[in-house]
């Protein structure tokens, strides 16, 4: 057992989610899973996962595009664009979208990252055709009064409190991603500032829409109880005489950060904080930069070095050193520019925060220099190829991790090929991607401790909320 | 946790979802542990839902429901207890022996079993409620066996090594010092010590400083033997294993449990009247607050049109009136919600929300306009329409997976109900009328006595006017 003290926070809901959609944490294709793929004339991409087992299904789009495509300034309008989707189209009342599914028995939600958006329902199979349509309609037929706009705004800066202003790991966690990126915008938040969250507006978000919100730039997921054949000709039916936005890029081009030449450090004092820890993230590449090979080797180095109680991370500063009560971590593939390994310790009672380091920091040094066992890379695989099984019991899992994976551009192939790839790593793969990417340089070192506060870092951290 | 900055965001806080409860806080997961056998299904495909009930030679019982199409077997299982059964001054016992199962049993010490769970690729976790000590076992089909034996040893002979045990005080008491300035573990805390002032309930699941330090090994066996025994156990069992095999495993994994557990008992209780509001000050610009009432027994001959008042008033996402008044209308909130919680020895309505410090006061007077104008008028006609069209079409939902299809089996098993139950109840939800939804409205929605728990710096507006 490794308990996780930060996981009674809300933002370890979230989690749950992301493991839901990363192929590195626990979602992995399952190969005898069936998927089809069609493509309509418009552009707009679909899969088809069948599986009979209830008579519903899982009803999704995802968009290529998410906080990381945002203009600069207008920091959150991937996200709350997402909120106002549930706003009102001509055929639509303002608020109905989300009360007709539930009507039909269904349940409805969206989620937004750096790299994609996605909408979906869960619901009886015989209204799929229902959702199609509603799904279509506010694709291209959005409608924005300037009041709907004003006060979800007000409900976005109340997700920002409860999610990152009341709680000091949050805000530790974002000022470490705007330190790790020099220049690329997964250095910003994907709910944004609050400074700039308070600006925006309706015309933010209509321009943000028009461009990014056509067929040629969403993928369809229809996961259940279905055919391909009958999905195909619904989707043609609906999403098909959708008009595509010629002026999409085909690519997607952020800007690039430059070397990562330095170890950075970000260090706060909050008297909110339970406990001192520490918190180490590198910069690594993602499953689509990655040279072939080094994402499955970093996804098993991660599982090794921080994953669990058997992990190299927990076996010396929780069981042997005890200058830890927990230590975790994970690698995080599935991005467009780059992906990321983050490891973390929570200080012992009376050890000091610089004795944590130095043990993250030998382990860290003992994997690269030495690599890892035959038995621990084989227990890795076993692990990993074992949750491709696992994720098979849900069509939802199926559903997201396939449609993530495609927004960010990886294809049907590539998931399913994981689990080959996975079991070709050797001992000798996985040494080198550690010398290679645990480089101290391409890191961020934060810690969080639980004093006071210097009083203007205080007020800047815990602004007086009610402005917005 | 850090990992959040990385993470897609949702619309909607998914706070009352069975799926994606398991990782919220311990308050949350309790009411989903129950609130499972509220979502149940009817089964369409009879055939694949077959409810096959089970009696060990060691009287063991079970439910199975087979399904060959995954090669995985979820199990699930209770016993009658959890944190309630602490002793007084050994608070967070229970919650402390979910932590020690997989820490060594047997001749394996903690790291051995933690390496074959993980070479088994065995998932093994505990978790306790008030009223039940939980387990959650799946497993690859072609590793029962071995997996079966160390779910085995974990139950029936933990080692409770001095190692292990201060390792895991340790990352308790870390857990502690974090809930104490989280605001919504605060609030949800707070709230039941004020309802239930004097009673079991009131008490900190996750114990104290000074109640996890005195915990020792011996009190952990001594929990183990009083409340996992067979009189109490409940088993529900879903996947790719017949009656046969399930009959043999139960036995080789319970068998050998005392047969009658010694329980301490837990006298029925109603939370306190008289419509308390606490304030606890912590420095956040957001606050957290709790609200509740006394609720209908779960066997409560009103308590399915209590449910669907309930999904009425904050239970239905955004169908639901807290929702609209609270978030869509005035943007006071991202998070509003309601839900019944029936404990074994009492039962609660409860809901939260979170207002910057300087409008909680203003959500809360809605809430509690809301709920007066709801005891007062009822809901609409179609809000009684649609909840009942979304409760009975959405069940299907709830049994899309092996491992969400056993945690509805346990649910039942647990508060006493037969198979038959699946297909009778949506009718039960049918039957609900709107002169039932109005009455249970008049005698849940009782304001004056309404507690309400408030955690941050909640500041009145000077002009209330």
């Amino acid at each position: 057992m490794n308990l996780n003290p930060f996981g009674f926070s809300l933002t370890k809901s979230l989690l749950l989610i992301m493991t839901l959609l990363t192929p590195t944490m626990t979602a992995r294709a399952e190969p005898a899973v069936k998927v089809e793929e069609y493509k309509l004339d418009n552009g707009m991409q679909v899969v088809v996962i069948p599986n009979t087992r209830a008579p519903v299904v899982t009803h999704m789009v995802f968009y290529r595009v998410g906080a990381a495509d945002e203009t600069p300034g207008v920091s959150g309008i991937a996200h709350f664009l997402e909120h106002l989707m549930f706003k009102a189209t001509e055929k639509i009342p303002s608020g109905e979208f989300s009360k007709i599914v539930s009507r039909l028995g269904g349940q409805d939600n969206a989620f937004t990252g750096h790299d994609a958006t996605a909408y979906f329902q869960r619901i009886a199979k015989e209204h799929l055709n229902t959702v199609m349509e509603m799904e279509a309609d506010r694709m291209v037929n959005l409608q924005l009064s300037e009041n709907d706009v004003v006060t979800e705004r007000n409900v976005i800066l109340e997700e920002r409190r409860s999610r990152i202003e009341n709680s000091p790991s949050a805000i530790l966690s974002e000022q470490m991603d705007a330190t790790l990126y020099y220049s690329h915008p997964y250095g910003i938040p994907i709910i944004g500032w609050e400074h700039e969250m308070e600006k925006l507006s309706r015309t933010d978000a209509l321009t943000f829409y028009k461009h990014f919100y056509a067929p040629n730039n969403a993928i369809l997921v229809v996961a259940g109880d279905v055919t391909g054949e009958h999905v195909h000709k619904l989707a043609k039916d609906i999403y098909g005489k959708l008009p595509a936005n010629p002026k999409i890029a085909s690519a997607r081009t952020r800007p690039q950060d430059p070397p990562h030449r330095s170890a950075r450090r970000v260090d706060i004092a909050d008297p909110r904080a339970g406990k001192a820890s520490i918190h180490r993230d590198y910069v690594a590449p993602s499953a689509l930069t990655a040279k072939p090979g080094e994402a499955e080797a970093l996804t098993l180095l991660a599982t090794i070095l921080a994953d669990g109680p058997t992990s190299r991370l927990y076996k010396k500063m929780v069981v042997t050193d005890k200058s830890a009560s927990s230590a975790d971590g994970g690698y995080w593939s599935t991005a467009i520019d780059s992906g990321k390994i983050a490891l973390y310790a929570i200080a012992a009672d009376g050890v000091d925060l610089k004795t944590v380091e130095a043990g993250l920091d030998a382990t860290i040094e003992e994997v690269r220099k030495s690599g890892v066992t035959q038995e621990e890379l084989d227990r890795a695989k076993a692990g990993e190829i074992a949750q491709y099984v696992y994720d098979s019991d849900s069509q939802s899992t199926l559903a997201r991790r396939y449609g993530y994976e495609l927004a960010v551009g990886r294809s049907i192939a590539d998931i399913q090929a994981w689990p080959k790839k996975i079991e070709a790593i050797t001992v000798d793969d996985v040494k080198k991607v550690a010398e290679k990417y645990l480089d101290i340089r391409r890191s961020v070192t934060g810690t969080l401790v639980p004093a006071p506060a210097p009083a203007a870092a205080d007020s800047k951290q815990a602004p007086s909320a009610g402005r917005g | 946790m850090k990992f959040a900055s990385k993470l897609p965001l949702a619309r909607m806080r998914p706070s009352h979802k069975i799926q994606q409860a398991r990782a919220l806080s311990r308050f949350v997961c309790a009411m989903v542990c129950l609130a499972a056998s509220l979502f149940l299904f009817q089964p369409r495909n009879a055939e694949a839902m077959e409810v096959k009930q089970i009696k060990t030679k060691n009287g063991i019982e079970a439910w199975l429901v087979e399904d060959h199409s995954v090669p995985l077997v979820s199990l699930k299982f209770a016993f009658e207890g959890g944190s309630s059964q602490d002793p007084d001054g050994k608070e967070g016992l229970a919650n402390f022996l979910t932590t020690m199962l997989d820490e060594g049993a047997g001749d394996l010490n903690s790291n051995a079993f933690q390496e074959k769970i993980e070479d088994l690729a065995v998932r093994l976790s505990f978790s306790e409620t008030k009223d039940g000590f939980y387990g959650n076992f799946r497993t690859l089909t072609k590793n029962l066996d071995p997996a079966a034996d160390l779910l085995h040893l974990a139950i029936a002979k933990p080692r409770f090594d001095n190692d292990a045990i201060e390792r895991m005080r340790k990352q308790l008491l870390a857990s502690l010092a974090f809930a104490a300035r989280n605001p919504e573990r605060v609030a949800a805390k707070t709230w039941y010590e004020v309802a239930f002032k004097g009673h079991l309930y009131a008490r900190p699941s996750n114990g104290t400083e000074k109640t996890i330090q005195a915990i020792s090994a011996e009190d952990l066996e001594t929990y183990r033997n009083r409340v996992f025994a067979r009189n109490t156990l409940k088993v529900a069992v879903v996947g790719d294993i017949d009656e046969a095999s399930l009959i043999k495993l139960l036995d080789r994994i319970f068998g050998d449990l005392p047969e009658k557990a010694g329980l301490r008992d837990v006298p029925q209780v109603q939370p306190v009247k008289g419509g308390k509001r606490t304030v606890v000050e912590m420095n956040v610009p957001q606050s957290v607050a709790v609200f509740g009432l006394g609720a209908m027994a779960r066997k409560d001959p009103d308590f399915m049109s209590a449910f669907v008042l309930n999904h009425i008033i904050g239970g239905g996402g955004f169908a639901s009136r807290l929702m609209e008044e609270v978030r869509e209308k005035r943007g006071l909130a991202y998070s509003v919600y309601s839900y019944i919680l029936p404990y074994r020895h009492t039962s609660v309505f409860s809901g939260s929300v979170a207002t910057r410090n300087d409008a909680i006061d203003k959500s809360l007077d809605v809430i509690r306009e809301e709920l007066a104008a709801i005891a007062k008028d009822g809901p609409s006609a179609d809000e009684f329409k649609n909840a009942k069209s979304y409760l009975v079409g959405s069940y299907a939902l709830r049994f899309d997976t092996g491992s969400k299809i056993s945690s509805q089996l346990l649910g039942l098993l647990e508060e006493g109900f037969g198979p038959e139950y699946l297909t009778n109840r949506n009718k039960m939800i049918s039957d609900v009328t709107m002169d039932d939804v109005k009455r249970v409205a008049k005698r849940l929605l009782d304001t004056d006595n309404l507690i309400v728990t408030i955690v941050g710096k909640p500041q009145k507006p000077g002009d209330k006017s």
